[in-house]
């Protein structure tokens, strides 16, 4: 355990936000920097964050064409198993990934993994399509480029999310239906409630990590 | 930021993650979490699970052309939009409430409802009510007829009941069974936002409160 933190030090020295970074995390030493763990099928899996990130900073067109071939097909299913035809799913595929690349600037690898990222603006675009309404959102925490995030904050929730996605997919296959179905909206919420046991807590935990930095960075401006 | 006590329930979170919920609750839910960081977390924590669900979804087939078209959109489009940096506009009303209210609490138009009393309702989808209500300081809220699930956040001033005591940023859960006599605290008149779910509603919102109930 305390092996994985030597690595991820190493690597907080440098900004985030330029794309040598990217590249760097990328790259092969990723892999070295990477902790021993148990082979799972993704382990080869492309860093997405890091995709989105050179989207965001370099509005790079070969990230995103790799990032819509990921993720394109997979919003796409995601609307129509919560009631859209294929026509409109189709059509609402390309605003959602048109969506990730004008709001790019707005992702933060500290608070969200690409694929939690674009699950919010596929499913405010079901609420708005479906259901023709507005889904009122949170108040954005106001930062800017004093409040860099931590690397150390961004490894550790790309970390736990990974976790959550290999926790989700062991799940009983009866158990995890339950879950796709509440987010799919076939389901109330009460139905859902058994859907506890999963690792939220610990992602909860970085997320809330990370939002008192940002507000420690706020104050001392 | 001040302490927050009285916090949203799981089953809430989910649904508000999830986009099931009706407007005017998901209204109130983005107010709190605005006040609240604990709440945020814990819904930022749960559009995880609907990434990971994303994530594992089996691919879909795209159109032909589809990421063409998709690129023809990006290429068209203005700069970036730039990061959202949007200050509190308001010291009362955060911002997702401000969108509703005209963008600002003096915009609010209240009507009496008695004992001093003012509510104004907000306008949102049929299937749950919003309303601001306005509570001068030291009066008992009237029973404003909620006959089933009721979220009552605090955004000024504060209020008492059998449940506890509830200052901004808390929000008290309640369903109809919950016989409670709320009173406006003797310091500053009290702003509420209410949300009661519509008659339609009525069983499904309600069960929401049960696992807060049973504690």
């Amino acid at each position: 355990m305390f092996g994985a933190t030597e690595p991820l030090d190493t690597r907080d020295a440098t900004p985030i936000a330029t794309a040598p970074i990217t590249r760097h995390v990328r790259g092969n030493d990723r892999d070295k920097a990477k902790p021993v763990t148990t082979g799972t099928a993704d382990e080869n899996a492309p860093d997405w964050a890091a995709v989105l990130i050179r989207i965001r900073d370099d509005r790079d067109e070969a990230a995103f064409v790799a990032l819509f071939q990921h993720f394109a097909p997979r919003v796409k299913a995601f609307l129509m198993r919560s009631g859209a035809d294929a026509a409109q799913a189709e059509e609402c595929v390309q605003d959602v990934m048109a969506t990730v690349w004008q709001k790019a600037a707005q992702f933060d690898p500290t608070r969200a993994s690409a694929a939690t990222w674009i699950f919010t603006i596929a499913r405010n675009r079901r609420i708005d399509a479906l259901r023709r309404q507005k889904r009122p959102e949170p108040e954005d925490l106001p930062w800017g480029p004093e409040a860099e995030p931590h690397q150390e904050d961004r490894l550790g929730l790309q970390q736990e999310t990974k976790h959550l996605g290999e926790a989700l997919a062991s799940l009983p296959a009866k158990q995890r239906d339950l879950i796709e179905k509440a987010y799919f909206g076939d389901l109330t919420h009460t139905e859902i409630a058994e859907a506890t046991g999963l690792p939220l807590g610990t992602i909860k935990s970085r997320i809330r990590l990370a939002l008192q930095r940002l507000r420690h960075a706020m104050d001392r401006k | 930021m001040t302490t927050i006590r009285h916090h949203l329930t799981d089953d809430l979170i989910m649904g508000y993650s999830a986009g099931t919920l009706p407007e005017a609750v998901n209204l109130i839910i983005a107010t709190h979490v605005s006040l609240c960081d604990d709440c945020r977390a814990a819904v930022e924590a749960h559009d995880a699970l609907g990434g990971a669900v994303l994530d594992g979804t089996e691919a879909a087939k795209l159109d032909e052309g589809c990421l063409d078209a998709t690129l023809a959109m990006i290429r068209a489009m203005d700069t970036p939009a730039p990061r959202d940096i949007q200050m509190p506009q308001d010291p009362v009303a955060p911002g997702p409430l401000l969108d509703y209210i005209g963008g600002s609490l003096d915009a609010v138009k209240w009507r009496p409802v008695g004992m001093g009393v003012k509510q104004a309702i907000l306008k949102t989808s049929p299937d749950a009510t919003a309303r601001l209500l306005y509570i001068p300081a030291g009066t008992a809220m009237p029973d404003h007829g909620h006959r089933g699930l009721e979220l009552t956040l605090v955004l000024q001033g504060a209020f008492q009941d059998d449940e506890g005591y509830f200052a901004r940023g808390d929000i008290e859960i309640a369903d109809a069974d919950l016989h409670h006599t709320p009173v406006a605290d003797i310091t500053q008149d009290c702003i509420c936002l209410a949300v009661t779910d519509a008659p339609l509603r009525l069983k499904g919102l309600a069960r929401l409160a049960q696992p807060f109930l049973n504690i």
